[in-house]
């Protein structure tokens, strides 16, 4: 110990070995983070590209114009339903793919789950260009599926009521194989002597579960959820490649009318307020996340 | 008995499962060697009649897919090689070295991690501009140089490499530069490849800096490219399905290669709270 | 040294100065330009196939220019907009460029291209009068000349003669009333299954925006600084567009006909209004029993006894206003502009050729499909030339279209709506307008 104190590195080290991470994460992420919230209280856009004459700082005006555009609340809504009913499915798709591959009957365990994997290493828009086609309302494998079953053809992209649950549902497809395998490890942490025990007491295999499987899996199941939400939120590549946010906005997401108003309308200042709308509630969610997650390390 | 038909019923519903997570990759295989307009016809076919190459050809001949995979293979080999040098200096000193504030920096960058990356974009576009590197690979290679990430999991695994080892090498008069690149980064070895894989597929399928950084369309990434192609070329359905192909297979076999590299990647980000 | 046990590094050695010569390879090959001394060399931007086409067409100006090398470069349709932005800001445009003369009040505004009246004085090859009217008046703003049309574009009827005829029209419809007419019929004898008879994008602004134009619409009004689609005449053409969603004479959801060539093929769709690069698509892509079946026809009007006004769309030549070699550029411009090789432009790609002369030549006066769009370009005009059009055709007037079609709200409240969300954008441009007014009375 005595000789690490005397033996470590000078401060100019140190500098040398940190500086190159620091100095690219203060000039490319802090600087902008902060140069994004100053943007987001001005009305720079295509004007004030062309001339800074043309920029009026406006104060929270951004934001009150954000309340009352009813296409940022289409957005928001949009991402909700998104987050709030896509997530949890893809969750518990995740979980029930994870028991199923976790019961030691089944074999080719190691096969299946690399089947079930396989999507979530593939690029986001070329599975998005491809379901695209599958969702063709006349000529897409899903339609001829659901009309094997006797099931009438849905119009899944260009239909508004449909158009967000078809976006989920590539969603859980491409994701779930991810959570999968963290639940398998959660699953594999639950010691046997739990089961053992509890098999004595003569409680069935239901029963198990509900006492034993699901409690365990709280802190994984936690973690999970809240990731995959974070991640929810930021929806952007499945609509702009399959609906371009449409049919009526019905899969405009947060980031893709960031993402509009940006880069396609130059209204950067106004943009600037979406993306710490979006921002903040990443937060919200984030400290839900520690929040709770400190709870149960207490308990 | 029970236990025979629990068996049956496991991998009844692990094959229905298996075939459904399939089907779209599968079909994205055969279509994309149908001849055109197979692929959109009526009765569906899942098999294609004759099998032609045709569509590759066309990305290659009239598409430049060829470049297009030249970019993305050059950016993300590019971001992969000096984010991994540049985060594991860094891991590497906030878990060995001793400095005033140490802690508290290394917390703030953690709690960095819950702004996401498009708060950024607006101004490091702007910035970038005046720097004059859109449109260039550099414009898509600096912001992903260095991770928050990528520096916690090259902490959290070099914590655990003893501090005796260090001082031995200390002892023998080995510089703090020479014991990185000597000891520890041979040390790192298993959480550098997990990362460089992570790093490398993560830039590979990335799309919306890339989209909004490169104008020029000789400069598209494999997925901007795509998804530029996927408006202009709608009723090309067997051709798009070749440019899918195209896009996601150098993944999907990287992954088979490195499967077990992968799966630990994702442990290790799942014990990060 | 028992530390250096853990050294296996160096076997990965070679696979590191491979993956590093490989990037260093390619940056090579990607940077590598090659630069000329002694001459004067002119960057020009054109965007899609036609910055691949005329690449063709600069060997003849560079012999009959020498001293003048032209380097073409290519950028993408979809992109266009965001890279010459992009490329204004960061001081960067080319020498000349072109550009969609929509977006020509937007690059006049922000000063980014030079009037070209000092050149139009003097040159004897390019006069306003061997152009369309309602497309040279797209490049006059505040009546200075910014652009020089290169090609013309505007949006017709395509439509399937045999199933036009099966309903009692042998020639196209001419009027509003025969267009709804003929739709009407064409939905009416289809009952054995489902079909439309106009494709009517919802996805689009153009149906709107056309039928506008033609009752005689403003779009905008107060300077263009608020929106008029609330306004009386917009009403009337929306009521007409509407109609045919209400009527299900159209498609509601444009994914319903994602692949428009077998749409019109299969006779799933009748008549489409669209525009001229959809001839040789329609001719490449249509299987051969319907080949001969289908033509184009000038758009219906709103009134009898003339053709119905369309959209005034097409690309312009501009030179940058920074740019040191605006001689050279109005060069190559006057090149591009000559009839012959606006010609050979048309053949090479299939773009219409701006100038009237070379209209004269065969190749078009004999093409039936092309005669339409002859007479339907004396029938143009022009959007409103402001540089927020795009965003409020783009991203509003398609909104509201999509929800008309789709949803049960009264007109009036749709169009209040849409004059709303116009109102706001334009609220930089109102303040703009304001300022401008004060400055000049000081």
């Amino acid at each position: 110990m005595t000789i690490a104190t005397r033996t470590q590195p000078q401060i100019i080290t140190t500098a040398l070995f940190l500086s190159p991470a620091l100095s690219v994460l203060a000039a490319f992420f802090f600087v902008p983070v902060l140069s994004s919230f100053l943007l987001s209280f001005t009305d720079f856009d295509i004007y004030a590209l062309g001339n800074l004459e043309y920029l009026r700082f406006v104060g929270l005006k951004n934001y009150e114009s954000l309340l009352n555009d009813p296409l940022f609340w289409k957005a928001l809504q949009n991402t909700f339903f998104f987050v709030f009913v896509g997530g949890p499915l893809s969750v518990l798709f995740s979980l029930s793919t994870a028991l199923l591959l976790n019961a030691k009957l089944a074999p080719w365990r190691g096969l299946f789950r690399l089947i079930y994997f396989a999507p979530v290493v593939t690029t986001l828009v070329a599975v998005a260009v491809v379901w695209r086609y599958l969702y063709h309302p006349r000529f897409g494998l899903l339609n001829s599926l659901l009309g094997l079953f006797g099931l009438s053809p849905i119009d899944w992209l260009g239909d508004p009521t449909w158009a967000m649950p078809a976006i989920i549902l590539l969603a859980i497809w491409k994701n779930f194989g991810y959570n999968m395998l963290i639940f398998i490890a959660g699953l594999q942490n639950i010691p046997d002597e739990l089961y053992e025990a509890a098999r004595i007491d003569g409680a069935g295999a239901l029963m198990q579960f509900w006492n034993i499987t699901l409690p365990q899996l709280a802190p994984t199941s936690l973690f999970v959820g809240l990731t995959t939400m974070i991640g929810y939120f930021q929806l952007f590549a499945e609509p702009y490649v399959m609906t371009q946010g449409g049919p009526m906005n019905s899969t405009l997401s947060i980031v893709l009318l960031m993402y509009q108003h940006g880069f396609r309308w130059w209204s950067i200042g106004y943009a600037a307020s979406i993306a710490f709308v979006l921002f903040a509630m990443i937060f919200i969610v984030s400290l839900v996340q520690v929040k709770l997650q400190k709870g149960m390390q207490e308990s | 008995m029970r236990k025979n038909a629990a068996k049956i019923v496991l991998i009844t519903v692990s094959t229905i499962l298996a075939l459904l997570t399939a089907t779209p990759l599968v079909w994205m295989a055969l279509a994309s060697v149908m001849p055109t307009g197979q692929a959109s016809s009526f009765p569906i076919r899942l098999l294609p009649d004759a099998v032609t190459l045709e569509h590759y050809a066309t990305l290659f001949d009239r598409l430049h897919i060829g470049r297009y995979f030249l970019n993305s293979l050059m950016v993300s080999i590019s971001i992969t090689l000096i984010s991994l040098f540049v985060n594991s200096l860094a891991g590497y000193a906030f878990a060995k070295f001793r400095f005033g504030g140490r802690d508290k920096l290394f917390r703030m960058l953690l709690a960095a991690l819950v702004i996401p990356a498009q708060v950024t974009m607006l101004p490091l576009f702007l910035m970038l501009n005046t720097m004059g590197l859109v449109n260039t690979y550099l414009g898509v290679i600096i912001p992903g140089i260095a991770s928050i990430f990528g520096i916690f999991v090259i902490r959290q695994f070099a914590l655990s490499i003893p501090d005796s080892l260090i001082e031995a090498a200390r002892i023998d008069g080995a510089g703090d530069l020479r014991i990185y690149f000597t000891l520890i980064l041979p040390l790192c070895r298993p959480i550098l490849v997990t990362l460089a894989i992570f790093t490398f597929m993560g830039t590979w399928n990335d799309f919306l800096w890339p989209l909004i950084v490169m104008t020029d369309d000789s400069m598209y990434t494999l997925p901007v490219a795509l998804a530029s192609l996927a408006g202009e070329h709608v009723q090309d359905t067997e051709l798009m399905m070749a440019g899918s192909v195209m896009t996601v297979l150098p993944v999907l076999v990287l992954f088979m290669a490195l499967q077990r590299y992968y799966v630990r990647g994702i442990m290790m980000g799942s014990v990060k709270g | 040294m028992f530390w250096r046990r853990h050294l296996k590094w160096s076997n990965d050695k070679s696979l590191c100065g491979w993956i590093v010569g490989f990037v260093i390879g390619v940056s090579a090959i990607a940077g590598c330009e090659a630069s000329n001394e002694g001459v004067t060399t002119l960057t020009f931007w054109a965007m899609g196939s036609e910055g691949e086409n005329v690449q063709k067409l600069i060997p003849r100006f560079e012999s009959e220019h020498p001293g003048i090398t032209v380097r073409v470069q290519q950028i993408p349709w979809t992109a266009a907009h965001e890279k010459l932005l992009t490329a204004f800001a960061g001081n960067s445009l080319p020498d000349l460029f072109q550009l969609g003369n929509t977006w020509i009040p937007e690059f006049s505004f922000l000063n980014a291209i030079a009037p070209l009246d000092p050149f139009l004085g003097e040159s004897t090859t390019i006069q306003p009068q061997s152009y369309f009217d309602g497309v040279w008046e797209t490049n006059v703003i505040d009546s200075t000349v910014y652009g020089i049309p290169w090609y013309v574009d505007t949006r017709l009827l395509f439509y399937r003669k045999d199933i036009l005829a099966a309903v009692g029209f042998q020639r196209p419809p001419t009027t509003w009333n025969e267009l709804k007419e003929v739709s009407r019929r064409i939905t009416k004898t289809s009952a054995s299954r489902k079909r439309y008879a106009i494709f009517l994008p919802t996805n689009e602004w153009q149906p709107a925006v056309v039928f506008g134009l033609e009752v005689g619409s403003p779009l905008l009004k107060e300077n263009n600084t608020r929106g008029d689609f609330s306004g009386e005449s917009f009403a009337r053409a929306f009521r007409f567009l509407r109609s045919f969603y209400e009527e299900d004479l159209s498609p509601t959801s444009w994914m319903d006909v994602q692949n428009v060539y077998q749409a019109f093929a299969e006779g799933y769709i009748a008549m489409y209004i669209t525009g001229p690069w959809q001839i040789g698509e329609f001719r490449r892509r249509l299987p051969s029993n319907v080949r001969d079946k289908w033509m184009t026809a000038p758009l219906p009007a709103s009134e009898p006894g003339r053709l119905g006004y369309s959209v005034a769309g097409g690309s312009s030549l501009v030179i940058s206003r920074t740019s040191p070699r605006q001689t050279e550029a109005w060069k190559l411009i006057q090149f591009l502009s000559r009839p012959d090789v606006q010609m050979e432009f048309f053949r090479l790609m299939g773009n219409l050729p701006a100038r009237l002369e070379a209209w004269d030549d065969p190749l078009l006066k004999e093409d039936p499909y092309l005669q339409a769009f002859f007479r339907q370009l004396e029938y143009v005009t022009a959007t409103p030339k402001i540089p927020e059009w795009e965003q409020i055709a783009f991203a509003k007037v398609i909104e509201h279209v999509e929800r008309a079609a789709n949803v049960q709200i009264a007109d009036e409240e749709i169009l209040h709506m849409l004059d709303r969300d116009v109102d706001r954008i334009l609220e930089k441009r109102r303040w703009m307008m304001q300022r401008m007014l004060t400055e000049r009375e000081q």
